[in-house]
């Protein structure tokens, strides 16, 4: 459980930062650092069970029928690599707290460190190799969101883009090779995974899988040809270049290249692939990293050399460079961390990282100096301190390395020569910026930073110090543990001591030093301390990346338009010929062939009623164009028809609602029409043109055929007899069951009781969706004036009525006055028709529209401002009480452990009122009437309200700027 | 009756077919609207036309479903009624931002170049 509240913590604690307002300067680090500090503890807690061997195991399902659990382990290797993780983010929160400037808003940047931290110890912790990838592109993510957190800079986004863009791929390609795995090892767990080694390195999908899994470390762990990300990540915040830019988030490549090595490394095809990445990323970075100008980009091409360093000791087959790569994650971690952080104090206080411009600052600075001159011994390779052990480590792997005997002195001679480099920009590093004349022109006058900022740097060359000297006592116990993790029984030989005796190692030590020494001399005597990086400068793997990106958005744009139309009318057009082809299709293989059921006897008022109804389709079509209103009237004709049909055919249900669904859409259309343009002439030029005409022609002959395709459909249907599974099935239960005699409503509100909750909601979004659109609504100008239906002769303008007036103005005094008298009988029926639903024709639905046409009708006698100075609808209670009832309808069957939505009801007797039947379904049904009642008027009253605007509000057109409030009366539709 | 109701689900079909191909907003609506009277009375029909069968449950509990009209299709025009109110809504506001914001009402939101 422990283990999980390592995980849970960190994420826990991002959300919490998130919400903090955005000057908790101290609140956020505090809330970090007590985060950090608890998984560090709960993580030293567990060691002793780890150091004994043990691996501890948490498990829950996720998917299991894919064999996918949400699983944690942590064994010796898991564990070094977490405490790494908490105890560095530790040490990075206490220096960000004082790195971080008051202007910056730093929650963000807490929340996006802990929510790195916990995806960080989610990928070391990861018992599953899916959910390692998981967590694995979430450190990119979060790593993204670092990078840009000064996202004003133009340089922050644009490194941001890289390192996302090219994590993210090799993750991509990271799940694929981890999928491959899964295939050939049957499941998806680490320890069956680890445990299948000899069957995955038999398999003919060894090659791509492990060159996948390449493709994603190599990224991570920004490895030649893919470094070119990482010295652009810089542009982040330093505390995130220290934490995830060197300590932790690259290690990720690097570890998962460790963790796997049971179960892929020992072929030739490793060692050629990963030793030769490894041995390119050690000598470019190192090479570079010598000539950098930017304190930063000496660090961010030394971590590359590093990485390099690690990736070329996993590629050597060997168990000896196994531990020592493990060793030397560790150490880099600490030193280049440290390294890190004094960079930062540097460009803190003086306020240029310009190397060329800094020097002489140990006067000003001598603690930093201090600090920064024994970190970058270490990462030069000085005796006495960490990085020389794991260096000497190395450099005796390079020479036994079984491969490596047919390369003769190729990789003794890489090693040394990269040692060399970084001996020189070790001390290059430090004489350029600490030693020789103190520069004058710095843009601050420099001095020591606070305590609290050059403490975790100086914790950590304590650290380097301490294993460097005693690494028996120290990192020993540790180191032993994470190899037994990785190897089993076959964990080597292998002795951590400063002196060795007269050895290879040794000697190869001492030529790199002396030879970096020699080299830097040489350098500043020929004045080339400070030239741009020979030949490699000229390769700009950035710029390479920038074209191709460029290219690849550039193509898509053409592609896009080439292929893709962006009007409506093609797209439409071609929709609609896919329909009708997908549904050709089946009809042209079998044929079509009329049913065997009998007709039923034609009414000849049905065809007389449908004449009607075609007519006034067919109508509605040719006037759509020319004459809206007329067009809505016969739309509006369709509608009847169809209402009168299902009353026909026994559906009293389906005809109410949709009489009352066509009221309602009736009056919205008719609120809509005034916004439209004046209406187009018939006879216009552009009409006649021969390309208009073929246009109609075609347009006319896809709607012929798919109202052919369509009744010849129908007709077939029609004369074949009923499929009679489901209807039995309902009819029977809805009364002995369901206790509900209305078949319909028992089936909507509780066979399906889940459907309509869904369905009811889509409405309750789309009418919040309608008020969003219409609060920016802009008119446009010639539909502001008043219409001429509402003006009388002679006046321009007529005056809205007044909220006090007691009749409203205008014309329409005498409906007012009915429809007054309307209201409450129409809140009787409409209460009716809900209560009854159950047994009757009738419900939620139906119940619903009839109260909101009764509401809406008094906004059309009285106008808007005299009815609501009289009657206050809040809309948005209405639909909010709505959902809460119909899902608390839902929720009470749980109180008798029943699944969601069961149905429960209550028989009751009652003194006056006799027996009293109360049902959740009637709750539901409630629901349902009020969220109707709620989103219709919605709906309207925004609509109507837009008469409200005041002419000079309207704008020209496409002017976001302006802001439109409109003035509201209606509390809960406030403008 | 089974040749008039199909018909009629073909002519509502057409028109609305028509009119969605249209370039004038309004006539999109309108033909949305009119497809959608077409396809509830297909899905409707679904259960076949059913004369003088009570919808709703009468007596005791021994019934013969062969008497009553097929529910299913009926509850899922009902809700597609709803739906389809609540799609034309969407597309109105829709229509009136876009004619609001481009000062027109064709569907790609600027007049036809020719």
């Amino acid at each position: 459980m422990n283990l999980a509240l390592v995980l849970l913590l960190p994420m826990a604690g991002s959300l919490l930062a998130a919400f903090l307002p955005a000057n908790a300067r101290n609140a956020a680090p505090w809330l970090a650092g007590a985060v950090a500090l608890a998984c560090s503890v709960l993580l030293v807690g567990m060691y002793p069970a780890v150091a004994d061997g043990q691996v501890l195991e948490v498990s829950l399902p996720w998917a299991p029928e894919f064999g996918v659990d949400l699983s944690l382990r942590l064994d010796g290797f898991a564990w070094l690599f977490a405490m790494l993780i908490s105890g560095m983010g530790l040490l990075v929160v206490l220096y960000a707290r004082y790195y971080m400037s008051a202007q910056d808003p730093v929650p963000r940047f807490f929340s996006f460190l802990l929510a790195f931290m916990g995806a960080m110890l989610g990928v070391v912790l990861s018992g599953n190799l899916i959910q390692l990838v998981v967590f694995w592109e979430l450190t990119s993510l979060t790593s993204f969101m670092l990078i840009a957190y000064w996202y004003h800079r133009e340089d922050a986004r644009r490194g941001a883009r890289m390192a996302l863009i090219v994590t993210v791929t090799g993750g991509l390609c990271l799940l694929l090779g981890v999928l491959i795995l899964g295939w050939i090892a049957g499941s998806f767990d680490l320890d069956t995974v680890l445990a299948a080694g000899d069957t995955i390195r038999a398999d003919r999908w060894y090659a791509p899988a492990l060159v996948l899994v390449l493709l994603g470390v190599f990224t991570k762990s920004a490895q030649f040809p893919f470094h070119f990300w990482l010295p652009h990540a810089m542009e982040a915040p330093t505390p995130v270049s220290a934490y995830l830019h060197s300590a932790t988030m690259v290690k990720a490549g690097v570890f998962l290249l460790a963790r796997l090595w049971p179960a892929l490394s020992g072929t030739e095809l490793w060692f050629w692939l990963i030793s030769s990445a490894g041995a390119a990323t050690l000598l470019v970075g190192a090479f570079s990293a010598t000539f950098q100008r930017d304190l930063k980009g000496v660090l961010a091409y030394s971590t590359i050399s590093h990485l390099g360093l690690i990736t070329l000791l996993l590629g050597m087959n060997s168990s000896m460079a196994l531990v020592a790569a493990v060793f030397h994650m560790l150490n880099h971690a600490t030193f280049k961390a440290s390294l890190f952080m004094a960079a930062g104090i540097v460009d803190h206080e003086t306020g240029t990282r310009d190397i060329g411009r800094l020097g002489g600052l140990w006067g000003s600075m001598p603690i930093t100096a201090l600090v920064a001159t024994v970190a970058a011994g270490a990462m030069a390779g000085v005796p006495l301190l960490n990085g020389f052990l794991s260096k000497e480590m190395f450099f005796a792997a390079s020479l036994q390395a079984e491969e490596a005997s047919r390369l003769w002195i190729t990789l003794p001679a890489v090693a040394t020569l990269a040692g060399a480099f970084s001996v020189a920009y070790s001390l290059r590093f430090i004489h350029q910026v600490f030693l020789g004349r103190p520069a004058a022109d710095l843009p601050r006058k420099p001095h020591e930073p606070t305590r609290g900022m050059i403490l975790p740097s100086a914790v950590l060359v304590v650290a380097c110090l301490l294993v460097g000297i005693l690494p028996g006592y120290t990192v020993g116990p540790l180191l032993a543990s994470a190899a037994r993790s990785l190897l089993g029984a076959n964990v080597p030989e292998y002795t951590l001591a400063v002196w060795h005796g007269l050895s290879a190692p040794l000697l190869m030590s001492l030529v790199a030093l002396s030879g970096g020494v020699a080299l830097y001399v040489f350098l500043l005597r020929t004045g080339r301390a400070m030239m741009r990086t020979p030949l490699l400068s000229r390769i700009n793997a950035a710029r390479i990346f920038d074209v191709l990106s460029v290219g690849a958005i550039r193509g898509a744009g053409k592609l896009t338009r080439v292929w893709f139309s962006w009007r409506l009318q093609p797209q439409l057009l071609l929709i609609t010929c896919t329909v009708l082809i997908a549904a050709t299709l089946p009809l042209a293989i079998t044929g079509w062939t009329r049913g065997t059921a009998a007709p039923t006897p034609l009414d000849p008022l049905f065809l007389l009623l449908w004449i009607g109804g075609g007519a006034c389709a067919l109508g509605a079509a040719l006037q759509a164009k020319f004459h809206r209103l007329a067009a809505l009237i016969l739309v509006g004709g369709v509608g009847l028809v169809t209402c009168l049909t299902f009353a026909w055919f026994s559906a009293p249900d389906v005809a109410l609602t949709q009489i009352a669904v066509e009221v309602v859409t009736l009056v919205l259309v008719l609120l809509g029409l005034r916004w439209l343009p004046r209406r187009v002439e018939f006879i216009d030029a552009r009409r006649e043109t021969p390309l208009a005409k073929l246009r109609r022609g075609r347009d006319a002959l896809v709607a012929v055929a798919v109202g052919v395709g369509f009744a010849a459909l129908a007709y077939a249907v029609l004369t074949r007899p009923a499929n009679a599974d489901l209807a039995p099935f309902f009819i029977r239960n809805a009364l002995e069951v369901a206790e509900g005699r209305n078949v319909v409503n028992v089936i909507l509100v509780d066979f399906r009781g889940f459907d309509t909750l869904g369905e009811i909601t889509v409405v309750a979004i789309v009418a919040m969706i309608v008020y969003a659109l219409l609060r920016r609504f802009r008119p446009a100008p010639e539909s502001i004036e008043v219409p001429r239906a509402q003006r009388r002769d002679g006046e321009d303008e007529i005056l809205p009525s007044h909220p006090g007036d007691l009749l409203p103005r205008g014309e329409l005094r005498i409906p007012a006055v009915l429809a007054r008298l309307l209201l409450p009988m129409a809140g009787l029926v409409s209460l009716y028709f809900l209560l009854r639903g159950h047994n009757a024709p009738g419900g939620g639905f139906v119940g619903g529209l009839v109260m909101a046409t009764a509401v809406i009708v008094q906004y059309m006698t009285g106008g808007t401002i005299w009815v609501e100075a009289r009657l206050r609808v809040h809309p948005l209670e209405w639909m909010g009480f709505g959902l809460l009832s119909a899902a608390g309808a839902g929720l009470v069957a749980w109180f008798w452990q029943y699944p969601f939505l069961t149905a429960r009801s209550l028989h009751l007797h009652l003194p006056l009122l006799g027996d009293l039947h109360l049902s959740t379904v009637l709750l539901f049904d409630l629901g349902v009437y009020m969220l109707v009642v709620g989103a219709t008027m919605l709906i309207l009253v925004a609509l109507a309200h837009q008469s409200l605007r005041s002419p000079r509000k309207s704008v020209t057109p496409l002017n976001p700027d302006q802001e439109l409030e409109a003035t509201s009366i209606v509390p809960g539709l406030g403008g | 009756m089974e040749i008039v109701y199909a018909l009629a689900i073909g002519v509502l079909a057409g028109s609305g077919v028509w009119l969605l191909l249209r370039p004038r907003t309004f006539q999109v609506l309108m033909g949305i609207m009119l497809l959608s009277y077409a396809t509830n009375i297909f899905i409707f029909g679904m259960g076949r036309l059913a004369l003088h069968r009570a919808p709703i449950i009468e007596g005791g509990k021994a019934l013969d479903p062969s008497q009553y009209a097929d529910p299913v299709p009926q509850a899922l025009v009902l809700t597609a009624i709803v739906i389809g109110f609540a799609t034309t809504a969407l597309f109105l506001v829709v229509l009136l931002a876009l004619r609001g914001m481009t000062g027109t009402d064709h569907v790609d939101g600027r007049e036809p170049d020719a």
